[in-house]
């Protein structure tokens, strides 16, 4: 959207729609994304709520880091989520992403995901169950309400923080864009 | 020139209005069927109005064009397909011209693809138009059996030859034309059994890989604009159209949530099964039907 229509009357309508439709990305990092399909199917229908499944980062509006995240699979999630459009959230998901869970000592796993993305917002739990993320999902769209859910933004003016943190543990990643 | 182009704006905002909201009722079925509660009937509107108040990146001028093209040349479709008792051309021959503007669409969408570069959305558009080659016979060899039994290829004819009550229909004429319209038609809609080229788990949704943001939102109200052409120009054929807008469009919806129905039911088609699927049972019921209209 151009910048002069940024924080108009036009912005609060895109952000009423865009909190009533939130199309998340089939990116599935740990053993976490085994909590998704009973949340989208039959059972507990997050469809209700206007959240559905996206194919690609570049219609997608929420990545989810399921669970525990390897270091290789971290240059991957980075490269996702800068192919994603603003505006994107970042849901951190059980207690890996949090302090590493029950990978606090490993070699190769990262610890805490808040140091590489932006994170909007943590669902707690080993695993957090489908009434847990739906209670996630509810919460972020009171942010996006608010106007708290700024993950996106941050990732712009601290770059240098994250991409310092992204370079101490990969050495480099590649910009593509 | 005022009136008609004012003409010409109305019938596109209205088709756009009309697909989303039969987009969004067929969520609603499928999840009815599956046992959910679903989205709310509005929400295609909510997420075309998201898609353009997100930020959209280009993969080029030849992506931009085809994607406007995919979007204008289905608008351009529409205005030959008469809604009721609202048409603005009349003229012989609109049946052919139909058939082949629609297929711009297509085109246009495979010039996005080419700009975008994807392979998985190349993948998608070869799989798009080797489907058309499969539908399109039999649909053809339906259209040409009605144009030699109402001696008319104009839509409006057609519509006109059927009038006079429900027995006139090419729905009671020419029942097993019907049919192969029918399968036909969900081939050209996209829906279940034939939707092999906008498979999201396989293939990653196909032709719109790369599309973002606006670009999406036009992909979306392009397929909203689709579903109304298709199912109207269904209606106008065998249905014997209608002169009042509300029975029209209570036709299109019957039409839309029968595909629907069976679409949420049966699987997948490979590509190739889809194809030979329609040049086998497809193109022989309608080669039969044409031989008993003719003789």
């Amino acid at each position: 959207m151009k910048e002069k229509y940024k924080n108009s009357k036009w912005q609060e309508v895109i952000n009423w729609a865009q909190k009533r439709s939130l199309f998340m990305l089939h990116y599935c990092t740990g053993c976490g994304a085994i909590e998704l399909p009973p949340t989208m199917t039959s059972r507990y229908d997050m469809s209700r709520f206007g959240i559905g499944p996206a194919a690609t980062p570049r219609q997608a509006d929420i990545l989810i880091i399921t669970g525990y995240l390897s270091t290789k699979t971290l240059r991957r999630v980075i490269y996702t989520y800068e192919q994603m459009q603003d505006p994107k959230y970042v849901l951190g998901f059980g207690s890996c992403t949090i302090n590493g869970g029950m990978y606090w000592d490993s070699y190769n796993t990262v610890k805490q995901l808040d140091k590489y993305l932006p994170v909007d917002l943590y669902i707690a739990g080993c695993m957090p169950r489908p009434e847990a993320i739906l209670e996630g999902f509810l919460e972020l769209k009171n942010k996006i309400e608010v106007g708290d859910a700024d993950g996106y933004k941050r990732y712009k003016t601290d770059y240098e923080y994250y991409k310092s943190n992204q370079e101490n543990v990969l050495g480099e990643v590649k910009r593509r864009q | 020139m005022i009136i008609t182009f004012l003409q010409f704006i109305l019938i596109a905002v209205f088709a756009m209005a009309l697909g989303l909201l039969f987009i969004g009722l067929a969520k609603k079925t499928v999840a009815r069927t599956q046992k959910r509660i679903g989205p709310p009937f509005y929400q295609p509107y909510l997420d075309v109005l998201k898609l353009f108040g997100k930020d959209a990146i280009t993969h080029g001028f030849i992506f931009d064009f085809g994607s406007i093209m995919a979007f204008g040349g289905m608008i351009a479709t529409l205005f030959f397909v008469p809604i009721a008792d609202i048409y603005l051309y009349s003229m012989s021959g609109t049946l052919i011209l139909v058939i082949y503007l629609m297929a711009v669409a297509y085109l246009g969408m495979a010039m996005a693809t080419v700009g975008s570069g994807n392979p998985l959305a190349s993948v998608g558009i070869s799989r798009a138009l080797t489907q058309m080659l499969g539908y399109e016979i039999p649909f053809i060899v339906v259209l040409l059996t009605l144009i030699y039994n109402s001696q008319t290829s104009s839509i409006v004819g057609l519509i006109e030859a059927q009038q006079g009550g429900f027995l006139n229909w090419n729905l009671v004429n020419i029942p097993l034309g019907t049919i192969v319209a029918f399968i036909a038609l969900l081939g050209l809609m996209g829906k279940k059994p034939f939707d092999a080229p906008i498979a999201p788990s396989e293939i990653a949704s196909g032709p719109v890989v790369e599309h973002g943001g606006k670009y999406l939102g036009f992909m979306m109200l392009q397929h909203a604009v689709a579903i109304v052409v298709e199912t109207a120009l269904f209606v106008n054929l065998f249905l014997g159209g209608a002169q009042n807008i509300l029975i029209f469009i209570l036709k299109m919806l019957i039409v839309w949530l029968l595909a629907t129905l069976i679409g949420s039911i049966y699987p997948r088609f490979k590509v190739e099964e889809g194809v030979l699927f329609y040049w086998k049972w497809p193109l022989i019921t309608a080669l039969v039907q044409a031989v008993i209209i003719i003789f």
